[in-house]
């Protein structure tokens, strides 16, 4: 009975086709996400194993000697064949490692790069956007002044210089994307903070002696949090987009950690020799998690977005 | 100053003495609220009454102090509410004043609820805000407050959002948040403004039925004569931030001195023929920055005189509590 925005927003989504294709989509790649980080227990020589995640178990195969296509049954190495110990379904890498396990490898990292970048973000923008919108005056001047000193150094070379300070590595990838990117979110925050503060329900909650703590997180954020749902889905494909390419020159992810950024690196000596499944599956699994996410993420903002829902 | 004689049988719960609020702006301050003086006691209501940007809302935001600040600062005057001096206190301790010594009901009801927050938990808010009570304690207190301004089914109905009510309903749920912490005063700006006319006597009528059951004071805030005839017992007429007339309603309704309040009963659509053009006042209010010299209403007065543009009247009485601020008419003998 009751219809809350989020009810309704859910109701305009479900009605929206790609969209609700868009989400199972992700709700897959979020599955293969998980089960690569519960680890499962093995038994050893020295006890109990902690080190391989579900998927690990299920996906692994014994690497083979090198390059393999897709399904075939035996391999090129030095222009001599040799045998593969199992069928592998895309093929295997220069290593010999499987190279779907290597592309689901990859959907972890995706998630890390594309989920935690933003949430950093998101909060740098939120307490910075509500306070510059809430109190103006110098407190404005001077997260104005942060962010735009911020937007004016070149993203990239900022993030490869942090990615010095910091060493490479997943966590220090997603810190240094966080904190370089909440500029965009933080001003438009601040811009509906503009707005909803001087919202009537605002001065009646003011009125009836709310405080600017109580007025700022209960009664502005509530009201300024579809930007934030909103950017943080449509940060997704450009961050993990972005993950790729970085790793593709070098200050992504460390070797170890699953990337479609490394598959791509090495697609540039492969396909010299015709081995295109590395490149294919790597692109294949990006694409579609892209693309995926962006329908989910158009209708969301469609949804949420008062200016479009038509609402105001 | 109105309330004279009142003052011995009923308690003063507003007191607002020689206020002045002005805003200090690129084109100089703007002093839209320059010098106003009334008092509104327990169970009495007080009429505002004058056109748009004459300074009633400025003097019912000063009296929360809710000013926007910058550009707006109270200057001088004195606010009392339930004897309490107000302007010399801090935002920390306005905020206890709030809701608790004087609540608000504003314009605009369809913006004035918080449209991701069921009603209940906004009526319970602003209980909580307050006392110390528990979420159970405080949602029976708005429960009983919404069935009390006429919400039926209550219970079910705290869990509808703003956006699921009408404007007459959320206007109800916006006095019962006013009303829930039984504030000694209520200021009710425009109160049935945004509303069509059908509407608007249910709300009036359920702010008097509070008002007999509480013994709230309410100070109403209007540019509607007809709502002052039905609901005050005393009026104040304003023009360019300052009282130019004041005095019971009967009394300012029966027989009105100042010319800008003639204009305004004039001006009403019944006092014409039909057919005939109703009456205006010529000219509009002038700019809160520049006001003219002498009574502020000279420029659009019919019956100004060459001492209107030179000297500022005063507030005299006429008869009975009854003051006027006009040279011509209330006026010294020269």
């Amino acid at each position: 009975m009751a219809e809350s925005h989020l009810k309704i927003a859910v109701k305009r989504i479900r009605r929206d086709g790609l969209a609700v294709a868009g989400f199972c989509v992700i709700c897959v790649f979020a599955l293969i996400a998980v089960l690569d980080m519960v680890p499962l227990p093995r038994r050893g020589v020295s006890g109990v194993k902690w080190n391989l995640t579900v998927l690990d178990a299920v996906f692994k195969k014994a690497p083979e000697k090198s390059y393999s296509p897709p399904l075939a049954k035996k391999g090129i190495l030095n222009r001599k064949e040799f045998t593969l110990t199992s069928r592998h379904l895309i093929g295997t890498d220069n290593l010999g490692e499987d190279v779907l396990y290597n592309a689901l490898k990859g959907v972890r990292t995706a998630f890390i790069i594309g989920i935690v970048p933003s949430l950093i973000a998101g909060i740098f923008a939120i307490i910075l956007g509500l306070l510059a919108g809430y109190y103006g005056g110098w407190i404005d001047d001077v997260i104005q002044y942060i962010y735009q000193v911020l937007s004016s150094i070149p993203g990239i070379l900022l993030l490869i210089a942090m990615l010095m300070v910091m060493e490479r590595g997943l966590w220090q990838l997603c810190v240094a994307l966080g904190v370089t990117s909440w500029v965009g979110l933080c001003r438009l925050i601040r811009g509906e903070t503009l707005k909803v503060k001087n919202m009537e329900y605002v001065e009646a909650a003011r009125a009836l002696g709310a405080s600017d703590f109580r007025l700022l997180f209960r009664h502005i954020l509530p009201n300024v949090m579809y930007l934030v749902i909103i950017e943080m889905t449509l940060d997704f494909s450009a961050l993990v987009m972005s993950e790729t390419v970085l790793t593709y020159i070098g200050v992504g992810v460390e070797p170890g950690t699953g990337s479609w950024g490394r598959m791509i690196m090495m697609a540039d000596r492969e396909l010299a020799n015709a081995i295109w499944w590395n490149l294919t599956a790597a692109s294949a699994f990006l694409f579609v998690l892209v693309l995926a996410f962006n329908l989910f993420a158009d209708a969301l903002r469609d949804a949420l977005d008062p200016r479009l829902r038509g609402d105001l | 100053m109105i309330d004279d004689g009142l003052s011995d049988t009923a308690e003063t719960v507003l007191e607002i003495e020689n206020l002045r609020t002005h805003f200090f702006t690129g084109e100089g301050p703007a002093r839209a609220v320059d010098g106003v003086s009334v008092s509104v006691g327990k169970k009495r209501t007080l009429g505002l009454v004058g056109e748009s940007g004459c300074g009633k809302t400025v003097t019912a935001l000063s009296i929360l102090k809710l000013i926007p600040s910058p550009p707006g600062r109270i200057v001088g005057g004195s606010i009392t509410l339930s004897g309490k001096e107000i302007l010399p206190l801090s935002e920390v301790e306005m905020r206890d004043i709030r809701g608790k010594l004087a609540s608000m009901i504003f314009q605009e009801p369809m913006t004035s609820l918080n449209p991701v927050f069921t009603i209940g938990t906004q009526i319970m808010e602003a209980v909580r805000i307050h006392t110390d009570m528990g979420r159970a304690e405080a949602r029976e207190i708005a429960v009983e407050y919404l069935a009390k301004v006429g919400i039926p089914e209550a219970r079910r109905m705290m869990l509808q959002y703003p956006h699921q009510l009408s404007g007459g309903m959320k206007q109800r749920v916006m006095i019962a948040m006013a009303l829930c912490l039984k504030p000694p005063l209520l200021i009710a700006d425009e109160p049935t403004t945004a509303l069509d006319v059908t509407i608007q006597a249910g709300i009036l009528r359920l702010i008097q039925d509070m008002q007999a059951e509480s013994g709230t004071a309410v100070l109403l805030i209007t540019h509607d004569l007809g709502i002052v005839a039905e609901m005050a017992d005393e009026v104040a007429v304003m023009y360019a931030g300052k009282i130019v007339e004041s005095g019971p309603c009967i009394s300012i309704f029966s027989s009105f001195v100042h010319p800008y309040t003639e204009g305004l009963f004039k001006s009403l659509p019944g006092r014409t023929e039909k057919g005939s053009r109703l009456y205006t006042i010529a000219g509009s209010v002038p700019s809160a920055t520049g006001f003219p010299p002498g009574c502020r209403f000279h420029t659009r007065c019919p019956l100004a005189i060459e001492k209107c543009n030179l000297e500022e009247p005063l507030l005299v009485e006429v008869g009975g509590d009854h003051r006027c601020a006009c040279w011509v008419r209330a006026g010294e003998p020269a």
